[in-house]
């Protein structure tokens, strides 16, 4: 037990390093990951929608994808399976990013928020810690989706294949890939595709084996009293705010920012800021994970997970074709409906799924 | 002896199941599941709870044998 905290400790410590050092090499503040982020720049990249500034193929994500592939497969866990309500877990994902639009980050950016001294995003943790409660509330009722079934090789495989259409669309970058243009926005802003793609299959090998959740670190505290996965949650906070302050000394430019106005891709509205995770954090206990484990899960062949991301997609186009994602402005009055809807909406599914059964 | 068919949920319901039938206290218990992560945290809970668990693996289904 002493050694598997020492093992997450060190993992924790190591993501948060690298998502600091990705800032460095060229993300967006505060952004060395965001899972949700980069699966809508990578949404709006294959144009699903126009948001001009927001606009990328991020490397991140296929190597999340492709580094825990290699990772199960190494370890005998390459393991496709699927059939636990598949379009249950579309929509989850879809209003679990909805939420996270309207924070403007995965609870894996809040962390990291939080490390570059983003005060706003300890209301959106506050939320987010709400959410997770909101989901153990009705997983101790018996909440289930049901159970998986064993699927074809083909089934599992075809997510990370389409990671490796997505690198070779990057790559070639032909006509129809819309990338932002330089200075328009955060989509332009990324470190150069080897260093994000080597720096995802890295975190993605790591969270393969290590079981890395963002959800699980509060989850299992609340329900369990289980503290190792809330140690790689701190980890990851304390290494990125030290990576911070160390790179902000030693280059002079600032890295890390105490306070509520002006923060890097953020807004000030606390209450939205609280709700926008709370939803996040309900709709993801539901799924079983954040968006960072669905990403994992997918890679090692699990296609309940895959279609949890294609929710997250979809989530992230809608958002920005109805205006319903915040920006540094603060939250839109379509994104407020949108959130309060998916609470509705994710509470019903909760309720269905635990006394409907 | 009281058995937990875990196989095919996925995290943490396997660990709720197991607490929910340790609440009847008795001395030992069997818990199916079919993969890694819910074979460790069903142990390490398990072991929280004083239990001994010993893991037997088939067709990548394993069976965890509590004992107190």
């Amino acid at each position: 037990m002493k050694n598997e905290r020492a093992i997450i400790i060190t993992t924790g410590v190591i993501v948060g390093l690298i998502a600091s050092m990705l800032v460095y090499f060229g993300n967006p503040a505060n952004m060395g990951y965001c899972i949700a982020c980069f699966l809508r720049d990578t949404a709006g990249g294959l144009g699903l929608h126009n948001a001009k500034a927001v606009q990328y193929i991020r490397p991140e994500i296929i190597g999340l994808i492709l580094g825990a592939l290699g990772a199960a497969y190494a370890h005998g866990e390459f393991a496709p399976k699927g059939g636990s309500s598949p379009l249950t877990r579309f929509f989850l994902g879809f209003f679990a990013m909805i939420g996270c639009l309207m924070f403007l980050g995965c609870p894996f950016r809040m962390l990291l928020r939080i490390a570059g001294g983003d005060l706003n995003a300890w209301a959106g943790l506050v939320g987010f810690a709400g959410g997770i409660y909101a989901g153990i509330f009705f997983l101790n009722r018996g909440y289930s989706l049901k159970r998986t079934y064993k699927m074809t090789i083909a089934e599992g495989s075809l997510l990370p294949a389409a990671a490796l259409a997505l690198l070779a669309l990057l790559i070639t970058a032909p006509a129809f890939i819309h990338f932002t243009k330089a200075g328009g926005g955060p989509g332009a802003k990324h470190a150069a595709v080897a260093v994000s793609l080597v720096a995802g299959l890295a975190v993605g090998a790591l969270a393969q084996r290590t079981r890395f959740c963002m959800i699980a670190g509060i989850r299992d505290f609340i329900l369990f009293r289980e503290t190792k996965m809330l140690y790689g949650f701190v980890a990851v906070t304390v290494a990125a705010l030290l990576c911070n302050l160390g790179l902000t000394a030693a280059t002079g430019t600032s890295f890390f920012k105490l306070g509520f106005v002006g923060q890097p891709i953020a807004h000030t509205d606390a209450l939205w800021n609280a709700l926008g995770l709370f939803l996040a954090g309900f709709a993801c206990v539901l799924l079983g994970g954040c968006p960072m484990r669905q990403l994992i899960l997918a890679g090692e062949g699990n296609s309940d997970s895959a279609i949890a991301i294609l929710g997250f997609v979809a989530g992230a186009a809608f958002a920005h074709n109805f205006g319903l994602a915040s920006s540094g402005a603060g939250p839109t009055a379509n994104g407020q409906i949108a959130v309060v809807t998916g609470i509705i909406v994710v509470a019903m599914i909760a309720y269905l799924n635990t006394y409907k059964k | 002896m009281k058995i937990i068919d875990a196989r095919g949920l996925s995290c943490p319901e396997p660990v709720i199941l197991t607490r929910q039938a340790l609440a009847s206290g008795e001395a030992a218990y069997q818990v199916i599941v079919d993969n890694n992560t819910s074979k460790e945290n069903v142990t390490r809970y398990a072991h929280h709870q004083g239990y001994e668990v010993t893991i037997s693996e088939q067709d990548g289904e394993y069976t965890l044998s509590l004992r107190k």
